[in-house]
């Protein structure tokens, strides 16, 4: 892998910056370059959220992803905007539970995980996007599992260390998916 | 050598100001650089520091100009529309010789204009930040990792000189995270500047500093010795990184956010087989006018690529003076220009598709 260039979008309070965050944590024990960049704004306060993350064995030119190697969908109208700029043999990974629109495009693969779902029926409500890093990691390869718990430590501050078993219980359940 | 870490650039510019010694911060918060203020908030109470959210950006230059009167290090950060605020306290700073550091996040503008990044203003922090014959120091940061580096030597070569020094950032880069290694910390050094009115028991004679001269010849006197300095400064102080510029016949110029855009399609202009590099300035003022010159004879052309209507090219263009032609691309008004954009124009001018 030389480069992975990432797009996550869906609403603001979905986890989306913070799914980024892990990733990039992740790719940094990784020793790869990387850069994460969030949308930022009125947007962030539950309009659309977006967060662009590069991650390369080279330098890191423009942190804006434009064309994504994978689009992360978490809401419809994320995908409707962002589905036609996915590069071709691209990725894209939607939380079905919410966006029920199939993706139209032919020559990317769609992944279509009962993301929501599957968090609450394990009793993680709000862990959506844990499940779909779990799946993307799984899709991916882009870092090994050690590293990725690690990304997850990094990315969680030692007030709410509590948070760590069930966000790594959602990501398990989302490389299962 | 320090743990790699994830920081945002505006958290980074504020550590990296604790670790060169600046235990003095006011300011008033702007999107999008309210966390550099909002993390100075958190370090500065707990290091024996000062932070102080002023009344508003006026307010907040002039404790910048009294702090830093007295030779504390000293800093404040804003972004675009704060620092049309500050103007006149800069301009007072430079009259009276008093360094500090101002970082400016820009945003599109004119006017309150966005919130989005921009480098609208080029032509402020280089040539017109405020009346009177002054220049200030400019960096350019590129990555996190530099806007760190760069924060130490601003403040250093400010000391150096005893003029303000601005780092000139922009709402994506001050937004991003990237992998950093913070510098040692360096202590506050409050005692080496001779020149502070900093109370001195009546053991010297009192300092003044003022930037107030009524009489014309005492006032020209003054501004003259400066700019000799200024001359000093851009003979020993210009700096810029090339990128692949050694047998190229197309030469971007672009600085901050766009080189990074620009270094994209430079990477795939080269996959097809077109000569063209980058001259990043590093420093805005002094320009790096030494960098531009030693490729004007094997240039056919240069391209200055900016998220503006078109300023820092005319500082290419009175380099170039007219011996090749000096192209322009920008977008403005918060608009990040593509990889493929800036492709385009690149292919444009090696002649179109080969």
């Amino acid at each position: 892998m030389s480069d992975l260039n990432i797009l996550f979008t869906g609403f603001g309070g979905q986890g989306i910056l913070f799914t980024g965050k892990v990733m990039a944590y992740a790719a940094l024990m990784e020793g790869k370059e990387l850069s994460w960049l969030p949308s930022y704004g009125p947007e962030m306060r539950g309009g659309t959220a977006s967060c662009s993350v590069c991650i390369s064995d080279n330098t890191i030119g423009s942190p804006l992803v434009v064309n994504p190697d994978v689009l992360v969908a978490m809401n419809l109208p994320s995908l409707e905007k962002y589905e036609n700029d996915v590069v071709p043999g691209g990725t894209i990974i939607v939380d079905s539970s919410i966006v029920h629109k199939d993706v139209t495009r032919t020559d990317v693969k769609v992944v279509r995980i009962d993301a929501s779902r599957i968090a609450e029926e394990n009793g993680l409500k709000g862990a959506a996007n844990m499940v779909i890093l779990g799946r993307l990691f799984k899709e991916t390869g882009f870092c090994t599992a050690e590293n990725l718990d690690l990304g997850l430590q990094k990315s969680i501050p030692a007030k709410k260390a509590n948070l760590l078993d069930n966000n790594r219980k959602a990501i398990s359940l989302g490389i299962e998916s | 050598m320090g743990e790699k870490v994830l920081m945002k650039g505006n958290e980074a510019i504020a550590e990296a100001a604790i670790a060169a010694g600046c235990r003095h911060f006011f300011g008033y918060p702007i999107t999008p650089q309210t966390e550099v203020a909002a993390y100075m908030s958190k370090r500065m109470p707990k290091i024996d520091g000062v932070y102080l959210q002023a009344e508003s950006e006026v307010a907040s230059i002039n404790m910048v100009l009294g702090a830093g009167a007295a030779g504390v290090r000293v800093m404040t950060s804003t972004s675009s529309p704060g620092v049309s605020l500050m103007a006149e306290g800069i301009s007072y700073l430079a009259g009276s010789d008093v360094p500090c550091l101002i970082v400016n996040v820009q945003r599109g503008g004119p006017g309150l204009g966005g919130i989005q990044p921009s480098q609208a203003d080029y032509h402020q922090a280089t040539k017109s930040t405020a009346h009177g014959d002054f220049h200030i120091l400019v960096f350019a940061p590129s990555t996190v990792q530099e806007t760190v580096d760069m924060i130490s030597t601003a403040f250093d070569l400010g000391d150096k000189y005893r003029m303000p020094a601005m780092v000139l950032s922009d709402g994506m880069l001050g937004q991003m995270m990237e992998p950093v290694v913070l510098p040692e910390p360096r202590e506050p050094d409050n005692d080496s500047k001779d020149w502070a009115a900093c109370g001195h028991g009546g053991k010297r004679k009192h300092n003044v500093v003022n930037s107030l001269y009524i009489n014309p010849q005492d006032l020209e006197d003054l501004v003259v010795a400066r700019y000799k300095r200024y001359e000093e400064i851009k003979e020993n102080h210009q700096m810029a990184e090339e990128y692949l510029t050694d047998d190229a016949e197309i030469i971007i110029v672009a600085y901050g956010s766009s080189s990074r855009v620009s270094r994209s399609a430079i990477d795939a202009a080269r996959k097809q087989g077109i000569k063209v590099g980058m001259i990043r300035p590093i420093t805005l003022w002094p320009f790096p006018e030494k960098f531009i010159e030693k490729h004007i004879d094997h240039t056919k052309v240069f391209l200055s690529v900016e998220m503006s209507m078109g300023q820092m090219v005319d500082d290419v263009r009175l380099v170039v003076n007219g011996k090749v032609p000096v192209e322009f691309y920008g977008r403005t008004g918060g608009i990040i220009p593509t990889p493929k954009e800036v492709l385009e124009q690149i292919v444009k001018l090696n002649g179109g598709v080969q």
